[in-house]
């Protein structure tokens, strides 16, 4: 009787401790992010080979990828045309990445500036509205100044999107109501 | 001799043999509700975190939208962990003296990764997609919740299968417009049902049957 009664006991056990069996759930393979035990940096991640270029990565685009012109310098030309999709894209990017430091007018007086990083000098200066849009690409790619690079962070298209809201930034703060359709006039009734 | 068993005894076998029932029935409700309990799904539980992360302050206090560090949810199946670089951005001249962000610069000088403790952890056998979902108008906080209220970050929802399936049943009891997929405390103009059979329609989500199909998720 006795004996049974363990016996049972134990199936039982057995059967309810079977669910708790996680192989399923954490698979010995690699999703992204997944340490690993094998590479020496602990990463599953492994970097490209240097000299590997994916297929459809070549980018000898240069002005896209560089926003430089054949001479070497900034180009004032867009890789594409500047529609009013890239400007909203461009507005949309710009509010994520850009905002935190440079507002969301461009005048350099963002969130984190105010808790005390090095203040962005605004858009809405003569030296900064002359720049050619090359430039602007340029600095997002590279970095400038305090401002860290942010090529990882933003694709080149939307790097090029920003600079397009850029520009619209800048022409707003020198707009007069002359340059707003008559139709589209009534808009601007909130706005004291 | 006496009797072994007393009379009484009768009636208390009786209410052992009736009672074993609602014992079972009780076990069964118990495992269930176990199951599901936050203790085993560890819903609401803050991770243990080599730096104490708050979304809360960078979120809900700077603003800070959730794409400037989870770069990829657009465009990839997995929202990704920003690299230190991302921290440093900011850090490398805001706290920049702070013992808390020791592990963060040691990272950055080093090249060697944090070791973020993952917080909504899905089985490997599901096959979950950021891009897919963001795209079709499901908001982050759908299924995270309010991060901007995060000291530290913890699981919302329970991530069973019977929860992912409210949504892949009904999503128009939960999808948004594109435009506030990252907004935290979103409120639909109006009724949600409706905006959301809209937005079912103008996104092209498939239907139920489609969305609740095993290879769905699971391949």
């Amino acid at each position: 009787m006795r004996t049974k009664l363990t016996l049972g006991g134990l199936a039982l056990s057995l059967a309810v401790l079977s669910a708790c069996r996680q192989d399923m759930h954490d698979q010995p393979k690699y999703v992204p992010l997944r340490p690993s035990d094998f590479f020496a940096d602990g990463r599953s991640a492994r970097p490209i080979a240097e000299g590997t270029v994916a297929r459809g990565h070549l980018n000898d685009d240069k002005l896209f990828y560089t926003g430089k012109g054949a001479d070497g310098r900034p180009s004032q030309e867009f890789p594409m045309p500047v529609t009013k999709a890239l400007l909203l894209r461009g507005e949309q990017r710009y509010n994520i990445y850009c905002t935190p430091c440079h507002d969301r007018t461009g005048n350099g007086n963002g969130m984190i500036v105010r808790r005390g990083y090095r203040r962005p000098p605004t858009y809405h200066s003569d030296r900064l509205r002359q720049q050619p849009n090359g430039y602007l690409y340029d600095v997002i790619t590279n970095g400038f100044g305090a401002m860290p690079d942010y090529a990882a962070q933003v694709q080149p298209a939307d790097r090029w999107a920003i600079v397009a809201y850029i520009r619209a930034l800048q022409l707003s703060q020198q707009a007069s109501i002359n340059d707003v359709p008559p139709e589209a006039r009534n808009q601007l009734g909130g706005a004291k | 001799m006496s009797q072994i068993f007393r009379r009484s005894t009768n009636t208390f076998t009786r209410a052992t043999i009736f009672g074993a029932v609602f014992m079972l029935g009780l076990t069964v409700w118990a495992i269930d509700r176990l199951s599901r309990s936050d203790y085993v799904t560890r819903a609401t539980q803050a991770r243990e975190q080599p730096v104490p992360f708050s979304h809360a302050h960078h979120v809900g206090g700077l603003g800070v939208d959730c794409q400037y560090c989870h770069t990829s949810v657009e465009i990839s199946s997995y929202a990704n962990i920003p690299p230190t670089k991302t921290c440093m951005n900011c850090h490398s001249q805001i706290w920049s003296t702070s013992p808390t962000l020791e592990p963060v610069r040691a990272s950055y000088r080093t090249n060697q990764s944090i070791r973020w403790t993952k917080v909504n952890d899905l089985p490997d056998f599901v096959y979950f997609n950021h891009s897919i979902h963001v795209n079709k108008g499901v908001g982050c906080e759908s299924c995270h919740g309010r991060v901007d209220r995060m000291p530290l970050t913890y699981q919302v929802n329970s991530l069973q299968m019977e929860w992912c399936l409210n949504c892949h049943r009904n999503p128009e009891k939960y999808v948004r417009p594109r435009e506030f997929i990252t907004t935290m405390g979103y409120q639909p103009a109006g009724d949600q049902e409706e905006i959301g059979r809209k937005l079912v329609a103008e996104y092209k989500i498939q239907n139920a049957r489609a969305l609740t199909s095993c290879s769905t998720c699971h391949r």
